[in-house]
């Protein structure tokens, strides 16, 4: 019984998202257009100075890193440096514990840099001490391929939230809600048939964002689908939880329509969708570790771009999890028909 | 016969301001009960108690002389005043939807017949008339084959012609033996479809019974009605039964002849006088005070 009035309710939510043409093909084009625009704006603009990160040391003998061209960058241990190189966001290493310099063979500046390092090497006295060489490989990521999960979560954000909170909330103005209450159908089978209907929508949407824009751009993808898949059915089900807060008792559109934005808007801005937070201040950094949106775009981000498995985004997957139960209960504690 | 459902004292408050206010009340089973009032009476607060759908402040509402469970949702149709009906989605896949949430819905092409949706099942909600979109919530209401079905003012601001269609569906439904619980202020309305007729008025009830008795009790013979200019009115305040308004008098008589001889008598001008028996609308307006305040 519960069942057949819970697929009677996903199949009418369903087809009346897909009949309202106009939401329908927004939610589908425009994130597309917004990375394909944003992908050409962004294009070229490379920074000019020399990135060389390195370990231990310095040893002055070392001139490279003293050079007026070169902006030296310290970090704790190679392994991190490491994975900075290989996706380009150093130029080149150097290692002074174990006295070894590592270079990306797929960078043309990582190699000029190292035509440099060992000329000045072999021009210095103590350059007999000699250092080995490590070689990693990896692509740069380019701008777009750094967006793209970042422009994926802002419309999972937009249609989770407003999909199924403001709909809710006109289906409460409206009458819809009152006439469904008048029906043995219980509140919860009414909410959770929505919030089902919303995810297999919203996570379609993001699949065809997904695919479009890599016929256009073939952006790069490490990780595995599942993860990635996985990753994308927690975040939007965390949105749309959120979404269901809102929707539990507000019966204004006009009124949810403000406070929808008022909540998204520091999402946008604060969970690293064009920008990236990195060297943001601290207190920012903090609130925006509250953000569904912020664990979804790092997790996705981890996944896509260094090929991170399961256990490097369960912290990520973790947090969504957790405010997912949180906003349900909330929602769940609130709702009211009318 | 037995009532199938009954409020007992109750009262909804809204902060200070009492909607409805101790209204007791049954609906016997398989009657048309009709609860009659200007806006604002309290009517579809009333309703809304008896559909379980709100909850009293005080009192207490029982359905075959049980209180009202859960169960109670499965077997009673309700129309609202004002409903809207889920957008893009046509009358045929509504009344899918609809008959999903019931355990024994009625089949699908009775619905169809008795409410006369043939010609708009491939329509899309938002498309419908005004008439076509009230046999569709009446169509909603008896999807659940309901011992009871509630109808909030079902035929206001319909054509004419739709609401004597409306009334011949609810004549239908009625026919089944299913009891039917309505709201209205059009006393035409009340007068064809309803057995019983509850008078509301600022949250009370001011009388209860079948339309004729009603008015049986209320007025004896006819209503002579005349237009008024202001004269001679020594002459007339001498008359029986006399009612002065601003610019008609009426009066109300048995005795026909003699009341017209002395009309006569008074010198009245008799152009434009009428003779009627009197109707709900006459007894609505005497009970509230006022004409219908719509």
């Amino acid at each position: 019984m519960v069942l057949k009035q819970f697929r009677a309710l996903f199949k009418a939510r369903t087809m009346e998202y897909v009949r309202d043409r106009g939401t329908f093909y927004w939610n589908l084009i425009f994130p597309v257009l917004l990375v394909l625009g944003l992908a050409f704006a962004f294009s070229g603009g490379d920074d000019k100075l020399f990135k060389v990160g390195f370990v231990g040391g310095p040893d002055p003998s070392v001139r490279l890193l003293g050079m007026e061209q070169v902006q030296a960058v310290p970090y704790p241990d190679a392994e991190s440096a490491l994975r900075r190189l290989a996706r380009h966001q150093i130029d080149f290493f150097v290692d002074f514990t174990t006295s070894g310099y590592a270079v990306n063979e797929e960078s043309s500046k990582g190699r000029l840099v190292r035509e440099l390092f060992l000329a000045q090497l072999a021009a210095s006295p103590g350059g007999a001490a000699g250092f080995s060489e490590t070689s990693v490989v990896g692509k740069a990521p380019r701008y777009v391929d750094w967006l793209v999960p970042g422009v994926i979560g802002m419309n999972m954000l937009f249609s989770s939230l407003f999909g199924v909170g403001f709909v809710i909330v006109r289906y409460r103005k409206n009458g819809v809600l009152k006439r469904f209450k008048a029906t043995p159908v219980a509140a919860l089978n009414f909410v959770s048939a929505q919030a089902a209907s919303r995810l297999v929508i919203v996570l379609l949407t993001s699949a065809f964002v997904f695919a479009g824009t890599n016929a256009v751009l073939r952006f790069m993808m490490r990780g595995s689908y599942l993860n990635l898949l996985l990753l994308t059915v927690l975040g939007i089900l965390c949105m749309i939880s959120l979404g269901l807060v809102f929707a539990s008792r507000m019966r204004s559109e006009e009124m949810a329509n403000g406070v929808l934005n008022i909540v998204t808007f520091p999402m946008l801005a604060l969970s690293g969708v064009f920008f990236s937070l990195e060297g943001s201040p601290a207190i920012l950094r903090t609130v925006s570790r509250a953000f569904p949106l912020t664990h979804f775009i790092e997790g996705a981000r981890a996944i896509m771009l260094d090929g991170a498995g399961l256990a490097a985004v369960a912290p990520n997957m973790a947090v969504l999890a957790g405010l997912t139960v949180v906003f349900l209960a909330i929602a769940a504690a609130l709702f009211q028909w009318e | 016969m037995s009532d199938i459902l009954r409020i007992e004292n109750v009262t909804k408050r809204f902060g200070r301001l009492a909607a409805v206010d101790g209204v007791s009340f049954g609906v016997p089973e398989g009657s048309c009960f009709g609860l009659l009032g200007p806006n604002g009476a309290g009517k579809t607060t009333t309703i809304e108690i008896m559909e379980g759908i709100s909850s009293p402040t005080g009192g207490r509402v029982l359905f075959r002389d049980e209180p009202i469970d859960r169960r109670f949702k499965a077997k009673v149709g309700i129309q609202f005043q004002s409903t809207a009906l889920p957008e893009f989605i046509t009358v045929k896949e509504t009344l899918e939807l609809f008959s999903s949430f019931y355990d024994r819905p009625r089949p699908m092409d009775e619905v169809v017949e008795l409410c006369s949706l043939a010609d708009i099942l491939g329509r899309d909600n938002r498309k419908l008339s005004g008439g076509q979109r009230q046999r569709m919530l009446l169509a909603l209401a008896i999807i659940p084959m309901p011992e009871l079905v509630f109808l909030d003012e079902p035929t206001t601001g319909l054509d004419p012609q739709s609401r004597r269609n409306f009334w011949d569906l609810i004549a239908r439904i009625k026919a089944e033996r299913t009891t039917v619980v309505l709201t209205t202020h059009y006393m035409d309305e009340a007068q064809l479809l309803c057995d019983r007729i509850a008078i509301m008025d600022r949250g009370r009830i001011l009388d209860i019974d079948s339309p004729d008795a009603l008015l049986e009790k209320h007025f004896k013979g006819v209503l002579i009605r005349l237009p008024y200019d202001g004269c001679c009115s020594d002459a007339l305040s001498g008359l029986e039964g006399l009612v002065m308004r601003d610019d008609s008098i009426e009066l109300q008589t048995e005795a026909l002849d003699r009341s017209l001889k002395e009309l006569l008598a008074a010198k009245v001008d008799l152009t434009g006088l009428s003779i009627h028996k009197p109707n709900l609308e006459d007894l609505f307006i005497k009970l509230t005070g006022n004409a219908l305040r719509s």
